[in-house]
């Protein structure tokens, strides 16, 4: 492990559930925000494959578990968060095709990733919401990353694939 | 946008997900856990992910997960204040794009208030003497009056987490504990549910796992409120009433009903008014659609209720002194507080 790497998606980490929590309640519809950190685990895991995204995943979802003001049972995002990178790792290949397609990934990883820590709400009877209201933040929360997405994707990407040339000339 | 691979690279990968070898999946490996199959660190990772969930939700207080939360919080909470002090500016820009019709029409609807507001005080001012008496009277028996330690809103969980909590700037070095009522100047805001040391987070009344004992203004009954979960022009409380034969008309204000020893909720606080008034046919009881006096999509400065003489490293503004103290601010200026507090 190269520990200035490390160190340097560890802080695109903190710093996206940072401005998820105390920044982006600004913009926010009905409470929902963009949700960067899912940005950040999907432009991960289309850059650097299905593992890198995964570990991504599960730390950026501990985090956004664990920081206040979380109150749900821990666990939960960092579970949808790896699900979507396994599934943003699959279809990389495709992702990387053309701007669309990214989006269009994006797109379906805030559907299910939203979706799975709704479900797992639900199951643990925790912070649970009438089908309807959930269906409806996933939607905004759907708009909201797609609307994001083109400003952060290819930003993102491209740090997670310098860090990556930098590991190999090691 | 993104690079294209080194064709120098591809012989270095191992074996793939069971899928047709690609110059992807032979790098991302390359230089870590070679050795180890992707799928079984996926799989590690989900079971992570589910033995976490699992801990927590059948752990108590004292997991090992709320302990981690508590370390978390000590880390990442000043960085949201940090954070949220820096944009501060952005927040107030909002006002400067206000239109001058929107302040003509401001203007107006102020205007017309200021004057029903001014004949509807003239009117009271003898009520308004008699219950400054009893007020005082009701005080002075049992210091009912509290004390506030005032907070600004720093960080607010995002509706995807399908919970209302936010984040206040102060903890438990300014005396803010578990279990203690948290109101704005419109109403009630929510309770403390944890607190690290700078920071403390709030579950707002409109989370659907709140529930708070009110009473209606008007005819002293008592019931249950309940969040609906949902913020902005939609955020509603349920208001369920102990006794069934009583229906709340609308526009009757729900005031907190009070616990003992004021936790988690002190008394008196008023919570909203009732906008609606229905019953289903499979319960007993009335319901009540309570709008809350709070616009928690613009909370700023918010207040919690502190025990009288709690001494941190914040200003303690103590409401309604007690029989000869001036009332008004009385700082506490002591630097790690956390032996600070003095219960009454």
């Amino acid at each position: 492990m190269n520990i200035p790497r490390t160190g340097m998606v560890a802080i695109v980490i903190v710093l996206a559930v940072v401005l998820q929590v105390a920044v982006l309640n600004l913009i926010a519809v009905n409470g929902v925000v963009p949700n960067l950190a899912l940005v950040v685990v999907v432009a991960a895991s289309v850059a650097r494959g299905p593992q890198f995204g995964a570990t991504v995943g599960f730390c950026a979802g501990l985090l956004l578990d664990l920081a206040p003001p979380a109150d749900h049972v821990a666990g939960r995002w960092a579970l949808a968060f790896v699900l979507v990178a396994i599934l943003a790792g699959r279809v990389r290949a495709d992702a990387r095709r053309s701007p669309i397609a990214g989006l269009a990934t994006v797109a379906v990883c805030s559907f299910i990733a939203t979706s799975v820590f709704a479900l797992s709400g639900v199951v643990l009877g925790d912070h649970a919401l009438p089908a309807g209201e959930m269906l409806g933040v996933i939607g905004i929360a759907l708009l909201w990353d797609v609307a994001v997405a083109p400003l952060l994707l290819p930003g993102l990407m491209a740090l997670f694939e310098r860090t990556r040339s930098r590991e190999l000339v090691h | 946008m993104a690079k294209r691979l080194h064709p120098r690279i591809s012989n270095l990968k191992g074996p793939s997900l069971g899928r047709p070898v690609t110059d992807d999946d032979g790098r991302t490996r390359f230089g870590r856990d070679r050795g180890v199959s992707s799928r079984t660190v996926l799989g590690l990772l989900v079971a992570a992910s589910l033995t976490v969930i699992t801990v927590d939700a059948a752990g108590g207080d004292d997991s090992p997960v709320g302990r981690a939360r508590t370390v978390v919080g000590n880390v990442i909470g000043p960085i949201e204040s940090g954070t949220a002090v820096a944009v501060r500016p952005l927040r107030e820009a909002g006002g400067y794009f206000t239109r001058n019709d929107d302040l003509r029409a401001d203007v107006a609807r102020l205007a017309a208030q200021n004057s029903q507001l001014r004949s509807a005080a003239e009117q009271v001012s003898l009520d308004r003497n008699r219950l400054a008496e009893l007020d005082g009277l009701t005080r002075t028996a049992n210091e009912t009056g509290y004390a506030l330690v005032a907070a600004r809103v720093v960080g607010m969980g995002p509706m995807q987490s399908f919970s209302r909590t936010v984040t206040i700037d102060a903890g438990s070095s300014s005396g803010v504990r578990e279990d203690m009522t948290v109101l704005s100047n419109d109403g009630l805001v929510g309770r403390v549910i944890s607190a690290t040391r700078t920071t403390a987070n709030v579950l707002l009344v409109l989370d659907t796992d709140s529930v708070v004992g009110g009473r209606l203004g008007s005819n002293m009954e008592i019931g249950f409120l309940r969040g609906r979960g949902v913020t902005g022009d939609r955020g509603r409380l349920d208001l369920d009433l102990v006794d069934n034969s009583v229906t709340p008309s609308k526009g009757d204000v729900v005031v907190t009903w009070g616990s003992q020893n004021g936790v988690p909720y002190v008394a008196g606080i008023p919570i909203g008014t009732v906008e609606s008034v229905y019953s289903t046919p499979r319960e007993l009881a009335k319901r009540a659609v309570i709008d809350p006096l709070v616009d928690f999509t613009s909370l700023d400065v918010v207040g919690v209720v502190v025990p009288r003489r709690t001494q941190g490293d914040r200003i303690v503004l103590n409401g309604s002194a007690k029989s000869g103290s001036r009332s008004g601010a009385q700082a506490g200026v002591r630097d790690g507080a956390d032996e600070g507090e003095d219960n009454r």
